[in-house]
């Protein structure tokens, strides 16, 4: 078991008269990373911010290393937690070098000059968090992505056993957020310290966390591993999602499904229906998806996305009967857009719907869909 | 790193020396002109009998002494009240705080000077401190309903305002006898300084100076902001205290001995940072602790000599060099922004 760094024991966190989340109950183990998830304004930062002792609990304790937070120093608290926040540091004239070196305030003595041994601790944090090119540059005039890395390798040079951040990632694009976590999760791992950080990215959340936490009305509605979490629709209940879906294998999201009388036919399979229904929601058509394995990957989103999906069971080839309902299906809206590239064992009778559809000159090219079915 | 210390040096030197440069100029020249060879002479040989000495050690050196103290005072309070609010464009003078200091040192001056007592330096001093707190106290009430710190200065300046109207009133209505000096004095002036004064302000800037650079390294940490201060482990509470009380005794006293005195605390700060390229406060504060002093003997200089044997009020010259760079710190400031 890994060793416990941080405990919460019946927290209520909030402003004044007014709690935000109640009960709070959050355990932090050395390599692990514990993530909060949930709507806005759910509470997630108001929670991050009482355990930094930004704002005082309304009640309840937090344990640091079985110490109660508040019988600790700032200086001892500093030397054990770091913390990567969302407010961007409003600074001049100081290099990324001199933001990192900040991260060994609490090990310095009373007029905070650095010993060498502090300065090796930054160069080889800069290095873990790849940013000793940036050394020199003023932190005004750097990226978004490399500024977060910046404030990371602060964090790190504090040799913290427990890293709190709030949404580190919100402003990045796809790839910082990648590299970001990547080396987070990495940094974890080899220093063993606990992390607790907010995300609004599920995708990142459910690959990136060892547990996560649902803060929803006032509660940690759920807490558990990333499997326990992502299952089901407890997801779209947890955000109050309305207009979609969150495919919870994917890690992606669907938009709702244009509901009405099917105008046209997909036939899909092996991925490449997937663009086809998208654009046709897109384009607000009503569509039926025509005959799908349950095991394609197709089938999620045809079934978010679809007025009408003609099925066979997983790992089924598609069968005459099925077939059948299919064209049954393709006569009722008179056209067909094959997606399928190729036809083999498995789809066999789906070539036998697009030769009807071919000759009862029915079929529309993928690439003239939006002249098909402009808006009247 | 090595051509950073380099470049610290150099200008840490480069000021020692017009600093130096600025004090024998202010011995040398006035309405007598004393040649620099007499000027050494004399300081080294305080008890010759010459009028030059007199002149000099009676008149010259408390009034260099005082502008060089009281200049540095005001640009460490300067950059400790930017520290605090967290932006480079606010000043003692501009948040009104010189002006609450000058409105009880004439309302002591005045009560005291009606009964026949003369005042000492530290009287003054802590009668400047409290007007100091009180707009201070004023400024921070606004400042936590406000947050944007255009607004800020704003209320600095209309604060500023008010003390110097009752000021200006409290001086009409003194006695004949004591309107000369109070007019000099509220108008800003480091003329008739004498020595026992220069003792007194000498201590008290001079400690002020020491626990302001004693905070460099919280310092240093607020510049990241309260949150990673706070994280840092400073005490956020202690250390905002300590602020407030610093700033406002270091421009008390500025205001105690010379009136109010503007554009010192930002303009001086500003060229300090521009000049070292860095806010490390363990360099910025010495740093401008001598700039202040070196920004405050010329202008000084030429407040005196400009029009002689008319004097100009020291505010006057302090603003012609200051705004400017004020200005052009707000543009420049625009730009990055941009």
């Amino acid at each position: 078991m890994a060793e416990e760094i941080l405990r919460t024991e019946h927290l209520n966190v909030g402003y004044g008269q007014h709690v935000v989340v109640n009960d709070v109950e959050i355990k932090a183990f050395a390599g692990q990373i514990q993530t909060l998830i949930g709507p806005n304004g759910a509470g997630k930062s108001t929670i991050l911010k009482t355990l930094i002792r930004q704002i005082a609990p309304l009640s309840g304790k937090v344990y640091l290393r079985n110490a109660d937070v508040y019988t600790l120093s700032e200086k001892q608290i500093a030397q054990q937690v770091s913390v990567v926040l969302t407010t961007r540091p409003n600074v001049e004239l100081m290099t990324c070098r001199d933001i990192v070196c900040s991260g060994r305030y609490p090990f310095t003595g009373s007029l905070g000059i650095l010993s060498a041994k502090d300065q090796e601790i930054v160069d080889e944090s800069m290095e873990l968090v790849r940013v000793s090119d940036l050394a020199e540059k003023d932190f005004n005039n750097i990226s978004d992505g490399q500024r977060q890395r910046v404030m990371l390798a602060r964090a790190i040079c504090q040799q913290p056993r427990l890293l709190i951040m709030d949404e580190p990632t919100s402003f990045l694009d796809i790839k910082h957020k990648l590299d970001f976590l990547y080396l987070l999760g990495n940094l974890v791992k080899s220093r063993q310290i606990a992390v607790i950080l907010s995300l609004h990215e599920l995708e990142f959340a459910q690959r990136f966390s060892d547990t996560i936490y649902c803060v929803d009305n006032n509660v940690i509605d759920r807490a558990g591993s990333p499997e326990e979490i992502f299952q089901g629709d407890y997801i779209e209940k947890l955000y109050k999602v309305e207009h979609g879906t969150y495919n919870v294998l994917f890690g992606g999201i669907e938009t709702g499904a244009v509901t009405g009388i099917p105008r046209v036919l997909v036939l899909g399979g092996g991925g490449q229906g997937i663009p086809v229904y998208r654009k046709l929601q897109r384009m607000g058509v009503p569509f039926a998806a025509g005959v799908l394995s349950e095991s394609d990957v197709d089938y999620p989103v045809a079934k978010t996305l679809a007025s009408a999906v003609v099925t066979v069971p997983a790992f089924a080839a598609v069968t005459p009967s099925s077939a059948e309902k299919a064209i049954e299906l393709l006569d009722g809206c008179g056209k067909l857009i094959c997606a399928c590239e190729s036809f083999g064992p498995q789809n066999e009778e789906n070539k036998r719907i697009l030769d009807y559809a071919r000759s009862h000159n029915m079929l529309v090219e993928k690439e003239s869909m939006e002249n098909a079915f402009k808006r009247s | 790193m090595e051509k950073r210390r380099i470049r610290y040096t150099t200008c840490f030197i480069a000021l020692g020396i017009c600093l130096l440069v600025l004090l024998v100029l202010n011995c040398m020249i006035g309405s007598s002109r004393i040649g620099i060879s007499t000027v050494l002479n004399a300081l080294f040989h305080p008890a010759a009998g010459e009028t030059a000495t007199g002149i000099i050690w009676n008149i010259r050196l408390p009034r260099l002494l005082t502008a060089a103290l009281l200049g540095g005072a005001l640009a460490v309070a300067g950059f400790l009240l930017q520290t605090f609010f967290g932006n480079p464009i606010v000043g003692p003078f501009v948040l009104g705080i010189s002006s609450g200091a000058k409105l009880t040192v004439a309302l002591t001056m005045i009560f005291f000077l009606s009964r026949g007592i003369v005042m000492g330096s530290l009287a003054l001093i802590f009668a400047a401190f409290l007007g100091s707190l009180l707009s201070m106290g004023a400024i921070l009430l606004v400042s936590n309903r406000l947050h944007s710190v255009a607004m800020l200065v704003l209320c600095g300046v209309m604060i500023g305002y008010i003390c110097s109207a009752i000021t200006d009133i409290v001086v009409a209505f003194a006695d004949d006898s004591n309107i000369v000096n109070l007019h000099n004095w509220s108008m800003g002036s480091f003329s008739g300084m004498d020595w026992s004064g220069v003792k007194v302000c000498t201590v008290v800037v001079l400690a002020g100076f020491a626990c302001a650079f004693l905070l460099s390294k919280p310092i240093s940490a607020f510049q990241l902001g309260e949150d990673y201060a706070r994280n840092m482990g400073v005490n956020i509470k202690r250390f905002r205290v300590q602020l407030i009380l610093l700033s406002s005794i270091l421009s008390a006293t500025v205001t105690a001995y010379a009136g109010p005195i503007s554009f010192v605390g930002i303009a001086v700060p500003h060229l300090i940072k521009n000049l070292f390229g860095t806010t490390k406060p363990l360099i910025v504060i010495p740093g401008c602790f001598l700039g202040g002093g070196m920004f405050c003997l010329l202008c000084d200089l030429i407040a005196r000599t400009m029009f002689a044997p008319a004097e100009l009020s020291i505010s006057s010259v302090t603003a012609v060099f200051g705004v400017p760079v004020v200005i052009w710190m707000l543009l420049t400031r625009q730009k990055k922004k941009n």
